[in-house]
């Protein structure tokens, strides 16, 4: 089998005195599309914002365990948080440009890396848009603000921004439970694009998404990663009483 | 019974926001009656432009260039020193200080803005001018310079709380966003936070300069009070707030002194009005 691109290895995650995420070994396979799912406050956002250490910022977090970027443990005494984070790209639940022009958008992780030539920068910004299936629809207008674009163009900015930094992985959270059908669409059928060349892992509350999209499904539930299979056989034969139910429809 | 009560309710507020509508415009229509006539007897050119401001001289002159200028020099020094101490505070509170510090230091600094300006007028006069004096070995610390410090302090919590709000008001996925695209902490404040609240914070320092150029008690009793045009910050200057107070109980009634300070006193209101509309104007532009 491949080398996962992540790995998390006995991962326990405590916020506070609450104890999230128990003894979690996941492997996100590299050029495949991961889909976590599970009901809400089952711990599957958590898992994924220990991906690029999100959860850092929240305050009283403890973690225990291994999270691998590759072979490198992300949370080691030292790390530079800065770098993993770029070489990890979010995506989240609600479209959150800056309010910036949609150039700025896309350049701003570059901006953060260091100094970069005007030329390059331009077409940095140029291929991740086109990545992002938006380069068409906005290549006449990228000094007008991003806020002017619709939802679901405000999304695939988002992974244009993401993609800027040439991330090996693309985390995405909920991200199209804020858009309509159509915009979800093509959302899903970029991110069938997108693994040829970066590992995705996403979370969806969206049984039906991650049949759609995911090669490899993770099943959470209560802060255990109950199942985790290739989704065509999740979804046919779950192993677990508790995968079934929730595939089902009888809780969730 | 209830609706007359109802009507007659509503009717009171309506009188109420009539009534302070009138003494706006009272106010207004007072000054604009009294200054115009000034003039007729020296040109708006000659008031603005010359720089001899002699009212009670045997031909008196009225070129009020020496007050405006003292009043842009010690507004503008003002801001030199709010701007970046109220910015900072405002980013600290918000951005930077946990739940309890910020709980903490938020009414402090704006206690500073309940301090009554006389009180800091004392405060300048007594103990910042003196070190001043002998710090620049100067003949007198009643100057620009110490005029801008001491108005410089009162507006901070101006520009620290508007800036605040402004700051406080960016939604924080703008934050996350920034974070994930692996942003420290620091860049994540001066790329992303303060460019979103930059109307927010415009606003803040226009409203710190209509506060500084209104502002009289301080810059009377700090700024030193010659009619100059200072050449440096360490001369004395006389703003034209001060002038206002300084020279109304010399003047006689509907004589040419007496409209020459109404006068100043339409500039003052046009200029913060100014001020005021252009805040007004970058607020509503906010959200775009």
């Amino acid at each position: 089998m491949v080398k996962p691109q992540l790995q998390t290895r006995k991962l326990n995650l405590w916020f506070g005195k609450n104890h999230v995420l128990h003894d979690v070994d996941l492997s996100v396979y590299s050029q495949k599309v991961t889909a976590m799912i599970g009901p809400s406050g089952c711990g599957k956002s958590t898992l994924l914002r220990c991906f690029n250490r999100m959860n850092d910022l929240i305050p009283e977090t403890r973690i225990t365990g291994d999270v691998l970027l590759g072979d490198e443990d992300i949370y080691k005494n030292g790390s530079d948080v800065s770098r993993i984070r770029a070489a990890v790209g979010m995506v989240f639940q609600k479209p959150n440009p800056f309010p910036k022009s949609i150039f700025n958008n896309v350049a701003y992780g570059l901006q953060i890396q260091g100094k970069i030539r005007r030329s390059e920068l331009e077409e940095r910004v140029e291929q991740s848009l086109k990545a992002a299936w938006l380069w068409e629809e906005v290549k006449d207008r990228l000094n007008q603000s991003a806020m002017s674009l619709s939802g679901g163009q405000q999304q695939r900015l988002c992974i244009a921004r993401a993609l800027a930094n040439r991330p090996k992985v693309l985390l995405l959270d909920e991200p199209t439970s804020a858009l309509d059908p159509q915009s979800t669409a093509k959302v899903e059928e970029l991110c069938l694009e997108l693994k040829k060349s970066v590992t995705i892992l996403i979370v969806t509350h969206n049984v039906a998404q991650a049949g759609r999209i995911s090669d490899y499904t993770a099943f959470m539930y209560l802060g255990d990663l109950v199942e985790f299979d290739k989704t065509e056989k999740m979804f046919t034969v779950p192993a677990d009483k508790r995968t079934e139910a929730y595939l089902t429809g009888v809780f969730g | 019974m209830k609706t007359l009560k109802e009507k007659l309710f509503q009717y009171i507020t309506y009188l109420a926001a009539l009534f302070t509508i009138l003494c706006m415009l009272a106010i207004i229509f007072g000054i604009f009656r009294e200054g115009l006539p000034l003039f007729r007897v020296v040109s708006l050119k000659q008031f603005i432009f010359t720089n001899n401001w002699y009212p009670t001289h045997a031909e008196p002159a009225f070129g009020a260039l020496a007050l405006i200028v003292g009043s842009l020099a010690v507004t503008l020094g003002a801001l030199l020193i709010a701007v970046p101490l109220g910015l900072g505070s405002a980013i600290f509170i918000s951005e930077i200080a946990g739940s309890k510090l910020r709980e903490a230091i938020k009414p402090i600094i704006e206690l500073l803005a309940g301090i009554p300006s006389v009180v800091y007028g004392l405060f300048g006069m007594a103990f910042l001018a003196p070190l001043v004096r002998q710090w620049f070995n100067l003949d007198t610390g009643l100057n620009v310079f110490s005029a801008s410090i001491i108005l410089g302090v009162m507006i901070v919590p101006i520009i620290s709380s508007l800036s605040e709000d402004a700051l406080s008001s960016v939604p924080s996925n703008i934050r996350e966003a920034s974070m994930a695209l692996g942003a420290t902490r620091s860049e994540t404040i001066f790329r992303a936070v303060v460019p979103a609240a930059r109307n927010g914070i415009l606003c803040s320092v226009l409203l710190g300069f209509g506060r500084a150029v209104g502002e009289t008690m301080v810059v009377l009793m700090v700024a030193g009070g010659a009619a100059n045009i200072p050449t440096s910050i360490f001369e004395p200057t006389r703003p034209i707030t001060s002038t206002i107070a300084a020279e109304m109980g010399e003047t006689v009634v509907g004589d040419l002194h007496y409209q020459s300070l109404f006068a100043l006193a339409i500039l003052l209101f046009l200029i913060t009005l100014a001020t005021n509309l252009i805040a007004e104007l970058v607020f509503s532009n906010r959200r775009r």
